[in-house]
């Protein structure tokens, strides 16, 4: 054969390769898109789940979802960006440095499930918080924070390093420069990493099914005082979010609709993740723009 | 004189950036130590936990490693719980590998697709539909998968539908799309005079494309596949709603088996602390640890592979 | 390229011609006793002793890799995380080269100019304020005022007094780097450094710069590296001439120009150099 059939074989092959993957992967989005789409309703989206009969909504799962969400951003970015900020603007280049930077990584590639038993038996057994928010908030915090201390850092690193050299010759410190000139010309970016990070958190499951729980005790939404116990704000209930339902209906299998609440629930969480996706592009783009134009 | 020494007093005087400086030396140093703790509490309590398996139940490792047969609440003939881990260490080895096995070449093709032969359609439909398949949670791959898959596989070649085979399924659509932009990014940063250098010297696309883009893109290639089979290791929730959970050697594809992960997620809430029972399912759970571990390692000496070439 | 020692003897020429400014009415602010710069191992600053006049204009001359940036980063120790910097730095009788010597403090009396404009990601206003407020200025009529008369001496103020508001990421290259030294007098340095900062400009900028420098003359003294010899003749009343980590030969601008002493140096300001 010579090499200008071999050319074509393969180029085509190239083609039908990746026309295949394009073909698989929006017959997945379809799939979720065209089963789950007919499924939500304003009483879907806000009623409270039914364990036994049909017609039940995922209104407490959607709610604990983003309450979970937003204490694990809470707790985790400050700490993201002190670390972020540390590895990229003070650390050298040594073998502590490296040290830590590898169990960064470490953390970043074990399983979420390992990550969840350890929030198990820290949080929940030893320091008795039980399967609470609270609990699973620190579990996802624990899944969150190597991505977004390197999505950080890396945001860190579109800051060219005159901006520094500028703020150090004014006779700031480097943490004034760090906080004064870099972090406000690098929010669009780490914006941007922040609610990817978030989209991230907002489905995972297997951090949360031994941390905040596989229950979801109704809520009294006119009743905002976090210390009762039926009070949207308590840290101290459990909490199944909408990506522990999903699993949890179709591993128990006891709702005679699961599989429509299923379908409901996974267009809903593609949803989410699409609208992430979509704002951190925007309003990365926007800030940006907002900082640099005249 | 007397204003030189003045000069010098407020030279050295400790000024509110010196002060400032080491606050936040402190306080970003303090944050980065947390998370090192946290790297060293997660690692030193499954470590316990896993241990006491062998140490105050007495278990053999190589028992544990070996023994086909996963019951720890049952003593054997001789007396000896049953906790052989050897089907699940099969079973998530299985998947992982398969599904890589399959992955790779879709990964790979789609990745040169996009960055050799048309990346202005790469740029503008598949970089945006990979990105945005990367974030999806594993719980709707489950959920398909128990959807669409196990009733697929059971129509075509009966049982129950739950196994490998199904595990497989999902694992290599959920991790195509992260292997895919992975695999993206290692072409991506083989330099653009390769290409041309090969192509001027009569090559066509192809010869150059396999001769010298893929050979000095493979460390890149490797690291996204590794990197993909260690997440399709540590994967949990999509797995276990497949694969049948039976803790059994899995004869065939299309038998019921089960993973690490999956005795894991089933087993923790229902035994209770410190019992034998419980510590096996830890025992389980170090070996997850390990090998996360052991994937770590290999990703780190092939970058170190590929800087020394 | 490189001129060997004996072909210099042969002639009148010397090796080394350093001469420090003695004027009594531009006493010495600034100098630099045994300094010696590493990169490593690697030593990139030997014999590399100036003194620097008050009030007056030295241009640091020389080819590029020759050790004009080394020196004058370690002026104001924005070095000090990069190279390791021996020696004594004399600032009006205080070596500022001493660990205990509070950098910040210092880098405000002696400011720094860089080769590439680099405003920061604030309004023009803010870009010149910022640094101010954090030193405690926050009276806005002061602010205000500071601004005006910074930029008014950057020669910036005709040009951007109404847009004060806008992102100075906006501005084109020449007034960027006017901005960046309306932000440098802003704190009231006593020395300005100058890393070739009309580098990356046209050659209008590049002029107008040149004016600019001239006038700030009168309060500061500058110090500024360059590499086009015409830009030291017409602006500097000293210059120094930098190869290979040394300086060869220091003396008053017209000297270096119309009669060095040392080979080196005279096949350099005369273009036959490399
Ligand atoms: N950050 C650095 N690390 C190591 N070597 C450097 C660094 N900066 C400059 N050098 C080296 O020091 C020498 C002097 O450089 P530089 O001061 O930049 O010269 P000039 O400004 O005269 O062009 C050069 O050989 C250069 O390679
Ligand atoms: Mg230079």
């Amino acid at each position: 054969m010579n090499s200008k059939t071999q050319n074509k074989i393969a180029i085509g092959t190239l083609y039908g390769v990746a026309g295949l993957v394009v073909l698989i992967l929006l017959a997945l989005l379809g799939y979720i898109l065209v089963s789950g789409l007919p499924q939500l309703s304003w009483h879907f989206l806000t009623a409270p789940a039914k364990a036994f009969l049909k017609g039940g909504g995922v209104g407490v799962q959607l709610y604990n979802s983003f309450y979970l969400l937003i204490l694990a951003m809470l707790i985790s970015f400050p700490i993201a960006l002190g670390a972020a900020i540390y590895l990229y603007e003070y650390a050298r280049d040594n073998w502590v440095t490296t040290t830590i930077r590898t169990a960064i990584e470490i953390l970043s590639s074990l399983p979420s499930v390992v990550v969840g038993l350890f929030g198990f038996l820290f949080f929940v057994v030893k320091l008795r918080l039980g399967f609470s928010i609270l609990s699973g908030a620190f579990a996802l915090t624990f899944f969150n924070l190597p991505l977004l201390t390197r999505s950080i850092e890396d945001s860190l690193r579109t800051i060219d390093l005159s901006q520094r050299e500028g703020g150090l010759a004014l006779g700031l410190s480097r943490w004034e420069t760090i906080t004064r000139v870099i972090l406000p010309a690098a929010v669009p970016s780490i914006l941007t990493g922040v609610i990817l990070s978030a989209g991230r958190v907002f489905g995972e499951a297997a951090a949360l099914i031994y941390t905040a729980g596989q229950s979801a005790p109704a809520l009294d939404f006119t009743d905002w005082n976090p210390f009762n116990i039926s009070s949207p704000l308590n840290p101290m209930r459990p909490a199944e979010t909408l990506a522990v339902h999903i699993w949890k209906i179709n591993s128990e299998g006891i709702m005679p609709d699961a599989k429509a609440i299923s379908s409901g629930s996974s267009a809903v969480l593609v949803l989410a993740i699409l609208i992430f996706n979509f704002a951190a592009r925007y309003l990365g783009k926007r800030l940006y723009k907002r900082l640099t134009s005249a | 004189m007397k204003t030189t020494q003045q000069l010098e007093k407020q030279l050295k005087r400790h000024s509110k950036a010196a002060k400032l400086e080491i606050w936040g030396k402190v306080v970003s140093f303090s944050a980065l130590l947390l998370i090192v703790a946290v790297v060293v509490g997660i690692i030193g309590f499954v470590a316990s936990k896993g241990i006491a398996t062998f140490t105050s139940n007495h278990v053999n490792l190589w028992d544990f490693l070996t023994e086909k047969k996963w019951n720890p609440g049952i003593t054997d003939a001789n007396g000896k719980p049953e906790v052989g881990a050897l089907p699940m260490i099969v079973g998530s080895f299985l998947i992982t590998i398969l599904s890589a096995i399959v992955a790779t070449p879709f990964a790979i093709g789609t990745a040169v697709f996009m960055n050799e032969i048309s990346p202005n359609k790469g740029a503008k439909i598949l970089q945006p539909v990979t990105e945005l398949l990367v974030g999806i949670p594993s719980v709707v791959y489950g959920f398909i998968g128990l959807s669409v898959v196990v009733p697929a596989t059971r129509a075509i070649f009966g049982g129950s539908g739950f196994g490998v085979l199904s595990g497989t399924c999902v694992l290599f659509v959920m991790i195509l799309p992260t292997v895919t932009s992975m695999s993206v990014d290692a072409l991506r940063s083989v330099p653009r005079y390769y290409r041309e250098a090969s192509l001027a010297l009569g090559a066509t696309q192809w010869q150059t494309i396999y001769k010298v883009v893929l050979r000095a893109a493979t460390p890149g290639l490797m690291t996204a596949v590794v990197f993909g089979m260690a997440r399709a290791f540590g994967e949990a929730l999509a797995v276990q709603m497949v694969i049948g959970n039976a803790a059994l050697m899995p004869g065939s594809l299309v038998d019921p088996a089960a993973t690490l992960t999956s005795v894991l997620t089933t087993g923790i809430g229902n035994t209770v602390m410190g019992s034998l029972q419980n510590n096996a399912l830890w025992s389980l759970a170090l070996v997850l640890l390990l090998m996360s571990l052991v994937f770590n390692l290999i990703i780190r000496l092939i970058g170190r592979k590929g800087r020394l070439q | 390229m490189f001129v060997s020692n004996d072909v210099s003897t042969t002639g009148t020429m010397q090796e080394r011609h350093i001469v420090q400014p003695r004027d009594a009415q531009h006493p010495i602010v600034l100098s630099t006793e045994e300094l010696h710069v590493f990169y490593g191992k690697k030593e990139a600053i030997y014999e590399g002793d100036l003194q620097f006049a008050r009030n007056q204009i030295t241009a640091l001359i020389g080819p590029s890799g020759s050790g004009k940036s080394t020196y004058l980063r370690s002026l104001n120790r924005m070095n000090d995380r990069i190279a390791t910097v021996t020696g004594r730095i004399m600032y009006r009788g205080v070596d500022i080269n001493q660990p205990d010597i509070d950098v910040y403090e210092m880098r405000r009396r002696v400011g720094m100019v860089f080769q590439r404009p680099n405003p920061f990601a604030k309004s023009i206003y803010d870009n010149i304020a910022f640094a101010l407020r954090l030193r405690g200025t926050t009276d806005k009529h002061e602010l205000d005022e500071i601004v005006e008369t910074s930029l008014k001496q950057a020669a910036l103020w005709n040009q951007v007094k109404d847009d004060l508001n806008k992102s100075a990421l906006a501005l084109s290259g020449g007034q960027a780097q006017r901005l960046c030294i309306a932000r440098a007098i802003a704190v009231k340095p006593d020395i300005l450094l100058l890393d070739e900062p009309a580098s990356a400009l046209d050659p209008v900028s590049t002029s107008q710069l040149e004016d600019t420098l001239l006038e700030l003359k009168k309060q500061y003294t500058i110090i500024i590296v360059t590499h086009n010899m015409q830009q030291a003749g017409r602006i500097s009343e000293y210059t120094a001439f930098f190869n290979q980590g040394r300086v060869l030969e220091y003396d008053t601008t017209s000297h270096i120009f119309t009669n060095p002493q040392v080979q080196i140096t005279s096949d350099y300001v005369s273009g036959n150099f490399g």
